[in-house]
């Protein structure tokens, strides 16, 4: 093993963290081509919950939550969207094919059953989606900070924001030429999880090299991050946020969301005043205080216990 | 007519050169509508071009991969046109249908590379609303061929908001040496075109001919 010297922490001591837990289960299911991996925690024959993970996240970030969920008798299931975790690389990337990889593992799971699901993030917007287009899936639903908001962006003069989006779409076009048949950074686990630290400056640094151990693959020339590097943070197009609200509210079955107080680099910033015009009837909204982004990693039982109150008992 | 495999990430486009030229002239690179691909003669319309003309077949469209499980959007498409670009290194670009809106992306993205877009009508013009609509989410079957049922589907219902376009529309107008860096040649205009037509800088033509003279390299 040629790993730098500056590695300190063996996979060994690094693959175990208080409070998580490997699925009981996983299988690769075909969505149309496309390997999906879905990891599944609890009794097989209980009612299914499925959780789907944030953008550059993998089922795996859920190995504290998800078990308390288990736990409280639900089968929970989750999975990796194509180009994460274990699952397939695919050629293309894009929002509509990921509900299309959602709709088979829903398939899988339940058939064309209603079940509760929960979206965290970009997987909370997701989940939103799919429960407007598939209301027929959905029985309940959760979202842990996958709000859209509809804030102007900063007051920028018309002219500076065309030269900021030719930045962007110059830098995404590169990053398309240079990304082909490219490999991620590869590191020690310290290095890793320090990188994912930058995404992550909330969570604990034993939590991060945690992940490495079960989101990235050890070679010769040390751990990479199970992610395909020809994905990239930011993007452009034509897509705004806010048009997500409109989904939200005409949604007609029972939701949950949750925001909190502490920004952070992956978080949305969005506030409850801004999402309460759009929140369909019934719905309830908490803001959970002094918790970032990754509320459910960084208090897994506070959120869980939120979470399981609101769904009540399994059915 | 010979064709060269340009590599545009996982996907392998097919850049069919339709008729050589002077080498010193400007290339034309011609970009289909949406479901076609690349015709195997160059266009009539373009005959009097010095320089060579080319064709580009979009990912899952004629001789180009089709990927799996789909995942279109027009910005892909833009990066397959970015890749045809790098391979020819300057060019003026003829758009059909999807591949005008392509074009005009192209030509607010590399502004100093585009010499000269015509946008002009064929399928695929219209794309999608403008605004967000509860967008359905469809299975289709797979297909071994090409065009990719997926392309047919995702690409006939992507969002083109007018301001998005217009906003490329500005940046081929700032970033380009050519007063007039693009030409509305289409008869059939929907909302994005229209407002990209009435933006300044941007001229109108009747026929695809006579936009294409504005950019005719000087022999």
């Amino acid at each position: 093993m040629a790993h730098s010297l500056d590695q300190v922490v063996s996979a060994a001591e690094a693959a175990t963290y208080p409070g998580a837990r490997g699925p009981d289960r996983v299988v690769t299911i075909d969505a149309r081509g496309v390997a999906i991996a879905v990891h599944e925690w609890g009794a097989p024959d209980a009612p299914p919950l499925l959780l789907a993970h944030g953008g550059f996240d993998f089922a795996r970030t859920y190995d504290t939550f998800a078990p308390l969920l288990a736990d409280a008798g639900w089968r929970v299931v989750s999975w990796d969207q194509r180009g994460h975790g274990d699952s397939g690389r695919a050629e293309l990337y894009s929002w509509d094919a990921d509900l299309r990889d959602a709709v088979a593992v829903f398939e899988y799971a339940a058939g064309d059953r209603p079940v509760a699901a929960l979206g965290h993030s970009k997987g909370g917007g997701m989940m939103i989606h799919l429960a407007d287009s598939h209301p027929f899936r959905f029985r309940k639903l959760v979202n842990i900070d996958g709000l859209p908001s509809n804030r102007p962006v900063r007051d920028i003069a018309e002219h500076d924001r065309t030269k900021m989006l030719v930045g962007e779409v110059r830098g995404w076009l590169d990053h398309r030429r240079r990304t082909a048949g490219g490999q991620r950074k590869p590191g020690t686990i310290d290095e890793l999880a320090r990188r994912r630290g930058r995404m992550n400056p909330r969570l604990p640094i034993e939590w991060l090299r945690y992940l490495v151990t079960v989101g990235a693959t050890d070679s010769d020339d040390g751990w990479r991050w199970k992610i395909d590097p020809s994905m990239r943070f930011g993007g452009f197009g034509p897509w705004r946020p806010e048009w997500g609200l409109i989904r939200l509210a005409g949604l007609g079955l029972p939701f949950f969301g949750m925001l909190v107080t502490e920004p952070e680099e992956m978080g949305w910033g969005t506030q409850p005043h801004e999402i309460e015009p759009y929140l369909p009837e019934g719905a309830r909204l908490d803001l959970i205080d002094g918790v970032g982004h990754f509320a459910h990693i960084e208090r897994p039982i506070d959120v869980a216990n939120r979470v399981l109150e609101f769904l009540g008992p399994p059915a | 007519m010979s064709v060269t495999t340009i590599v545009h990430n996982q996907i392998e486009l097919a850049l069919h050169q339709l008729r050589a030229g002077d080498p010193d002239a400007t290339p034309l690179l011609v970009l289909h509508g949406l479901g076609e691909r690349t015709p195997s003669v160059a266009p009539s319309w373009a005959e009097t071009w010095p320089g060579a003309i080319c064709g580009l077949d979009f990912t899952g469209h004629g001789r180009s991969t089709t990927p799996t499980g789909g995942g279109y959007t027009a910005e892909i498409l833009l990066a397959d046109a970015d890749a045809a670009l790098a391979h020819l290194g300057a060019a003026t670009v003829v758009g059909r249908g999807l591949g005008a809106y392509i074009a005009l992306l192209l030509a607010g993205a590399r502004a100093d590379r585009v010499r000269g877009a015509v946008l002009a009508d064929g399928p695929g013009l219209s794309g999608g609303p403008s605004t967000a609509t509860s967008a359905p989410v469809l299975i289709v079957e797979r297909s071994a061929g090409t065009p990719d049922p997926y392309a047919l589907v995702e690409l006939a219902r992507d969002l083109r908001p007018p301001d998005y376009a217009t906003t490329f529309a500005r940046l081929a107008v700032e970033g380009s040496a050519l007063a007039e860096p693009l030409a509305v040649a289409a008869s059939f205009q929907p909302e994005w075109l229209r407002a990209v037509a009435d933006t300044p800088g941007v001229a109108e033509r009747k026929a695809v001919g006579e936009a294409l003279a504005l950019y005719r390299p000087i022999g």
